[in-house]
């Protein structure tokens, strides 16, 4: 287990290192850079002025190298866009983006895995329906969900259209700040989650008519196992290993998600502050955004790896070894 | 439900084919007192269909109103076209209503598919000739140079996909031609489509190495790059097909996103992407709910062709915006 854990470990430190680095040099590759912001009238000493402030004179290498040296100290320098440290404001981000993910795969896990447990085991009216409606999910991708539900909302006034507060909630009761934020929630992490939620369903109603194929099944019907019983505590946990498999590629498909979910719903998380990083060519900020990225994906492919491990012993030794 | 998916497929693959000859004006054209104008209604009566023509009573408003006492025939199979309205008569015929500057949703919406449907199966061709090659090379060598492109193309895999397309983008200057952002976009989805297709392929050529038919070919003198595109590569043939039918809406969807956040083409240029940001305006929305055209023209695809994979037993996986 232990060496499990160093590898995965060993996994997360490249990925993370790789990723911010790439998008390091990506966008110091791009033309222009934050000098593009001082306007055309900026003098020649002003621009080089500026440049030397960011590091932005020296070669790549010498640039990366200086960032590296003080990434692991947490200090990720400074934006340009903002004029504050990276730190605080990916940081920040970084906390709404996974207090909307946590939120979406709740929603997708308690709509997803009792709807294919349903279907995969009955057959009728009520399972077609349910296999038509997830078919129909499973076609609507987050972005046009978004889009429609913000659509939905500006007719019916529901919810609010956007954003994750709606006045600069700063002086109000932090009881109420919660409020106002769960107010905003359920559009956007329904648009993250119905998609997520079908794909689990359509997964989990297979696995379980597999499952239920099984002679050990049969032997359990034999011993007068009853129906109740049957699925949830012989067919399911044999079925809900493709679910745990999938886990920690949902994960990465929520950070990938909700970039478009929080484009549409204006809500203020990592994907949008990484969309205008690199719009800006801010490119500290585009570094700091891609190494929280792949922090979350690390942690992600790590849950799914024990979330298999819990439902497969089978897996739990080819972890160990 | 496999039927219904090809035909819908074919029907949209159709449309788009012959779009010049199907749409009943040109794509470009501004009618300049029809803004945001509704769709016409056909009526039938004596001496075939017909509309009434429209007359903008309020721009401010946006109102308008059908001039019931004229009658304005479609006209059928003339310059060119399946059906028109000829202006002079009291056209133009719109049938999903016009958009910002006056211009036909329909003709555009069928227009825009031309490019977003060849861009995505070009791409869809491109990633899946790179990742046969790579994984029939990693499959057939085995050893070292297996275990470098193995590790490399599962590293491409976590990426979330989309981060990678838009810091990709990104990097290029913010405008560039259209022609030159359907060469970039097409390399770019191909370069992030091939690890799935690779993985597959790898898996599938290590197995058929080993069988007989494959020591054949090398004893009958058969050199290693002939053995593996014409004996070992088509046995994946049919994975192939699977992984064209995930990765066709997974571009359509990509070139949608990049498009919709102004990371595609160009605003002028109609693609379903660039169609889609006239969507985002919520109140726009509410008033002219046919701006949702291009989102329906999506949805119609990923359903048809998620219903051709469903059929085939496997479950769709929508796991990327």
């Amino acid at each position: 287990m232990i060496r499990f854990l160093a590898r995965r470990l060993l996994f997360a430190l490249v990925l993370v290192v790789a990723v911010s680095s790439a998008a390091l040099f990506l966008t110091r590759l791009a033309p222009g850079d934050v000098t593009s912001q001082l306007g055309p009238f900026a003098s020649p000493q002003e621009i080089a002025r500026v440049r030397a402030q960011y590091g932005l004179d020296r070669p790549a290498a010498g640039q990366w190298a200086a960032w590296v040296g003080r990434a692991v100290r947490f200090e990720f320098g400074d934006s340009f866009l903002y004029n504050r440290p990276v730190r605080g404001l990916v940081g920040r981000a970084a906390a709404n983006t996974a207090v909307l993910a946590v939120v979406a795969l709740t929603l997708a896990t308690l709509i997803g895995i009792p709807l294919g447990v349903f279907t995969g085991s009955r057959s009728g009216v009520a399972a077609t329906l349910v296999r038509a409606a997830s078919l129909v999910c499973i076609s609507i991708p987050p972005l046009l969900t978004s889009l429609l539900l913000v659509f939905v909302a500006s007719r019916t006034r529901w919810f609010p259209t956007g954003g994750m507060t709606s006045v600069q909630a700063l002086d109000v009761q932090w009881s109420a700040w919660i409020a106002d934020v769960a107010a905003h929630l359920p559009l956007p992490a329904l648009a993250l989650a119905l998609p997520i939620a079908a794909t689990f369903e359509r997964l989990q109603a297979q696995s379980m008519s597999d499952a239920l194929h099984q002679p050990f099944l049969l032997a359990a019907i034999a011993r007068g196992v009853s129906a109740r019983d049957l699925i949830v505590r012989h067919a399911w946990p044999v079925s809900v290993r493709p679910i745990c498999a999938v886990y920690g590629i949902a994960i990465g498909a929520l950070l990938s998600g909700s970039f478009v979910v929080e484009y549409v719903t204006a809500w203020p998380g990592l994907g949008r502050l990484m969309f205008e990083a690199l719009r800006a060519r801010d490119i500290y900020l585009v570094a700091g955004c891609a190494a929280t990225g792949g922090l979350f994906l690390a942690f992600g492919s790590l849950v799914g790896d024990l979330l298999l491990a819990a439902a497969d012993p089978r897996a739990r030794e080819a972890q160990a070894a | 439900m496999r039927r219904a998916g090809l035909a819908l497929f074919a029907l949209v693959v159709a449309v788009a084919v012959g779009a010049p000859w199907l749409a009943p004006n040109d794509p470009e054209r501004a009618f300049s007192n029809l803004l945001y104008a509704p769709p016409t209604p056909v009526h039938a009566g004596a001496g075939g269909l017909y509309i009434h023509p429209q007359r903008l009573v309020s721009r401010l408003e946006r109102r308008f109103e059908q001039d019931t006492a004229r009658r304005a025939p479609l006209q059928w199979l003339t310059n060119g076209r399946l059906v028109s309205v000829d202006e002079s008569q009291g056209g133009p015929l719109l049938v999903l209503g016009a958009d910002v500057f006056g211009r036909d949703t329909f003709s555009r919406l069928i227009f825009g598919a031309r490019t977003s449907l060849a861009l995505a199966v070009l791409a869809t061709a491109g990633a899946l000739i790179l990742g046969a090659l790579v994984g029939g090379v990693a499959g057939y060598a085995g050893g070292r140079v297996d275990e470098l492109l193995s590790r490399f193309s599962e590293f491409v895999l976590v990426l979330p996909a989309i981060y990678v397309a838009l810091a990709l983008r990104a990097v290029m200057p913010l405008v560039l031609p259209a022609e030159t952002v359907f060469v970039a976009l097409t390399v770019i989805f191909a370069l992030l489509g091939w690890p799935i297709v690779a993985r597959g392929v790898r898996a599938i050529v290590a197995s058929e190495r080993d069988r007989d038919y494959a020591a054949a070919a090398l004893a009958a003198g058969a050199g290693p790059v002939r053995t593996l595109v014409l004996h070992l590569l088509p046995a994946a043939w049919s994975y192939l097909t699977v992984q064209a039918t995930l990765l066709l809406p997974a571009f359509i969807l990509a070139e949608a996103t990049l498009s919709y956040v102004g990371l595609g083409f160009p605003d002028t240029v109609p693609t379903w992407g660039t169609m889609l940001q006239d969507a985002a305006n919520v109140s726009l929305v509410a008033e002219a709910p046919w701006m949702l055209a291009p989102a329906a023209a999506i949805f119609i695809f990923v359903l048809a062709v998620n219903l051709t994979v469903q059929s085939t037993g496997r479950a769709p996986v929508q796991l990327e915006p």
